[in-house]
């Protein structure tokens, strides 16, 4: 027996993230740290407990053995429940042979007997790679007060970055009458941010739909997708089912990218950004791997910047992310950086305006990164990144823009 | 091995809490705040499921509701089980009243030790601060054949200095031959850590004797009265130690942490230290932050200057402020253009702008839980 959920989360976690490159090579996009002590999964499961859902299918498929064991019995996000909690779900072998999630819409296709169990009315459908903080319980009120199939949630992004998201075009009801994907003149500043709450019964007719007419189009040689932007969404629209926009207001951010990832930890350091992780009524909860609290030494030298437990800091850290069991010895600099738990920085070493991952040691005389300052081509200049288990040798030079993934 | 069933854990969470009587008005000895993130029981636990101990018992005696709101269900600790687990047992009496000394104590509790399957046991106070595998232990007393065997550590006893101390002397085999309470004596010592090892068979053997004849100190009728009688064995901790027996102790003890070595010593990283998980933001360090020599805890935010200090969990230090030699508990806040030396500040003092507070090393100032200045 299972009991009733009026909403049960799927989260889509199955992603490679293959624009962060070395920071992805052996761990899905969601399990990627950010923020000090956090992952990105961290922000959306978190949402879920503060919106009162407790009950969340994670979608997994690419590198899940960090996630897995990330996520455990959900414990840290009090999603261990006897009814409902955090499930996990690779895809699976049947009777009809195995296949992998194709597509987004057909992950959750492939898991129609998870979400029945629970019997839901609606089922939110989350990404894995965005931080924010959002009361799906009120977009989920607001889903039933509009009588909608689904609602979609969106924010309103400067006209210039528009053509980088999918687009909601609504009348002055909130309701969506057109969706473009990446359009190059768009008519609408609304970008969609990746979050969706359905009525069951009406997901599940679309998933059903999608999956016979994508395979259909399969067999007969054509292009086929099972995608929720690109299948489900206009499907209905063309239906003229009832699609609402959600507008959210607050921080949210897309850390599909080496570059927004550290955009995204910098603004944490910005007194204007909107983003508090300090909020009791709204914690953004992690595993913890119990460390004692950070020492910091006499010759340390620490400007606005923020550091996690278990640290050791004796050099000079200025504008940038320390996560936990981090050491920075005296006479290491580390500017507008972010550096990964289980890191050594060695005296002598610099970092500046970089990204270093976990477990990497970077020894004295190393330089990764540059102030844009210091480049003459502005073209040049990037994020210098070095990927997980690194060991970046004496003198060696990682330049902006690089990224390393094996010992230099 | 894991898990062992085969040991069971005891520790006495309220044991000497009238030697910090400022820090126990509202809480036991094992729920005093230590070192930042933690409270003094999560040593004697942590070292206790470190050990594989598989079930503990946490004795407690008055004030213990801040005790069973850190442990919960043991959970932070791996010690939620259905086979072991936590125990809290209750201080009541079975002839009524609170337990007076360590036997009595051990009386009420007896039918907790007797369901248990173990057939050795682990007692611990919590007012000694220190990280101990007891395997060693358990092997030494095994292979000694020991009534009992005392975990003790060499250190610098004063009595000026020292309170509730117990010195042990050992013969040439290693037999307890003395134990001298609050001796009027100082130099290097064999300080009784309070830790010791003993089959279920034999404490309850001297727990019924004690009960039958109205007796309630295990140092007085056991280690005075019957060394002789017993074969009471010595097992030397050689590591980092320090105990809680005033408030000026525990204002050194934890100032101790902002020393590497000591601070390694204690959190060793395949021992290490379990607490109630807090789910703080990182510290946040702002633009004239200036910090040196200091131990800060997740959820600071810290715009002024500190040094020299423990910082608990969500203490916040606006700007313009200097903190210097204190130690702050979780939530202290203190506002703009304060200088604030030696002070111990309780949980969630608050002290406004522009106030200068100061104490000494030696007498630090301590402000009660919830003060506002």
């Amino acid at each position: 027996m299972y009991t009733k959920k009026r909403v049960v989360a799927m989260l889509l976690a199955g992603g490679q993230g293959s624009r962060l490159y070395a920071l992805t090579r052996n761990v899905a996009k969601p399990a990627v740290p950010y923020g000090g002590k956090y992952r990105l999964i961290d922000f959306p499961l978190s949402n879920c407990t503060n919106s009162g859902i407790d009950t969340v299918g994670v979608l997994t498929q690419y590198q899940p053995l960090v996630l897995n064991e990330y996520i455990g019995n959900g414990q840290p996000w009090d999603l261990d429940k006897m009814n409902g909690g955090v499930h996990v779900l690779p895809p699976y072998e049947t009777q009809a042979g195995a296949s992998w999630y194709e597509g987004t819409a057909n992950a959750i296709y492939q898991n129609i007997r998870f979400i029945e169990r629970y019997n839901p009315e609606y089922v939110v459908v989350l990404g894995g790679d965005h931080i924010y903080k959002m009361d799906y319980s009120k977009m989920v009120d607001f889903h039933v007060a509009n009588n909608a199939d689904c609602t979609i949630s969106v924010i309103d992004v400067p006209k210039a970055e528009a053509s980088r998201f999918g687009i909601m075009i609504c009348d002055d009801k909130n309701q969506v009458t057109d969706f473009v994907e990446k359009p190059k003149e768009p008519k609408s500043t609304l970008a969609s941010m990746g979050i969706y709450v359905f009525s069951w019964d009406k997901l599940r007719k679309y998933l059903v739909e999608n999956e016979q007419e994508a395979n259909a189009l399969r067999d007969k040689g054509e292009p086929w997708s099972k995608d929720f932007g690109k299948d489900i969404i206009t499907s209905m629209l063309k239906d003229k089912q009832r699609l609402f926009a959600y507008e959210f207001e607050g921080y949210w951010k897309d850390v599909g990218t080496l570059d927004s990832l550290w955009e995204a930890n910098m603004d944490l350091l910005s007194p204007s950004v909107p983003l508090d992780l300090y909020d009791p009524n709204w914690k953004i909860y992690s595993r913890n791997n119990n460390m004692p609290p950070q020492y910091i030494g006499d010759s340390a030298n620490i400007e606005n910047s923020m550091i996690s437990e278990g640290s050791t800091i004796d050099g000079t850290v200025d504008f940038s992310v320390v996560f936990s069991g981090v050491t920075i010895e005296a006479g290491a600099t580390v500017n507008y950086s972010i550096i990964m738990p289980g890191t050594v920085i060695k005296s002598g070493a610099v970092v500046e305006y970089a990204i270093v991952g976990e477990d990497c040691v970077v020894e004295g005389g190393a330089k990764i990164g540059a102030s844009p300052e210091t480049i003459e081509n502005r073209d040049d200049w990037g994020i210098a990144v070095v990927g997980h288990n690194v060991t970046v040798s004496e003198n060696k030079v990682v330049e902006p823009k690089q990224i390393i993934g094996e010992n230099i | 091995m894991s898990v062992n069933y085969n040991v069971l854990g005891l520790i006495f969470a309220s044991m000497h809490d009238s030697y910090v009587s400022e820090l126990t008005k509202q809480r036991t000895m094992g729920s005093i705040p230590f070192g930042g993130r933690y409270r003094l029981i999560d040593f004697p636990l942590s070292n206790m499921v470190n050990s594989s101990v598989a079930e503990v018992g946490v004795i407690t005696k008055s004030n213990y509701g801040s005790l069973l709101d850190h442990l919960g269900s043991g959970r932070d600790w791996d010690l939620s089980r259905k086979k072991g687990g936590l125990h809290l047992l209750p201080p009541y009496s079975q002839t009524g009243g609170i337990y007076k000394g360590r036997l009595d104590a051990l009386n009420n509790v007896w039918s907790f030790v007797e369901h248990s399957s173990a057939k050795y046991v682990i007692m611990s106070n919590c007012d000694v601060i220190t990280t101990i595998d007891f395997n060693p232990v358990l092997k030494q007393h095994m292979a000694e054949g020991a009534d009992i065997t005392l975990i003790y550590s060499k250190g610098l006893y004063d009595s000026e200095k020292n309170n509730c101390a117990t010195i042990l002397e050992f013969d040439e085999n290693n037999r307890l031959k003395d134990v001298l309470v609050d001796p009027q004596i100082s130099g290097e010592c064999n300080m009784w850590l309070e830790m010791f090892i003993i089959s279920k068979d034999f404490l309850k053997k001297i727990v019924f004797e004690a009960a039958s004849r109205n007796q309630s100190s295990f140092t007085r009728e056991i280690l005075q009265g019957k060394k002789e009688e017993y074969k009471i064995m010595g097992y030397e901790h050689k590591d980092f130690f320090t105990k809680i027996d005033s408030i000026q102790s525990y204002y050194q003890a934890n100032k101790l942490l902002l020393d590497a070595n000591k601070k390694n010593a204690l959190f060793k990283s395949n021992l290490p230290v379990y607490t109630k998980i807090g789910d703080n933001g990182p510290v946040k360090y702002g633009i004239e932050a200036n910090v040196k020599n200091s131990l800060i805890a997740d959820g600071c935010i810290i715009e002024g200057t500190v040094e020299n200090s423990i910082l608990f969990r969500g203490v916040k230090v606006a700007k313009g402020t200097v903190i210097k030699n204190c130690v702050l508990l979780q939530s202290t806040k203190v506002g703009s253009n304060c200088t604030i030396t030696s002070v111990i500040t309780d949980k969630n003092v608050e002290i406004s702008s522009d106030k200068v507070l100061t104490g000494s090393d030696t007498y630090p100032l301590y402000i009660g839980k919830d003060g506002k200045i």
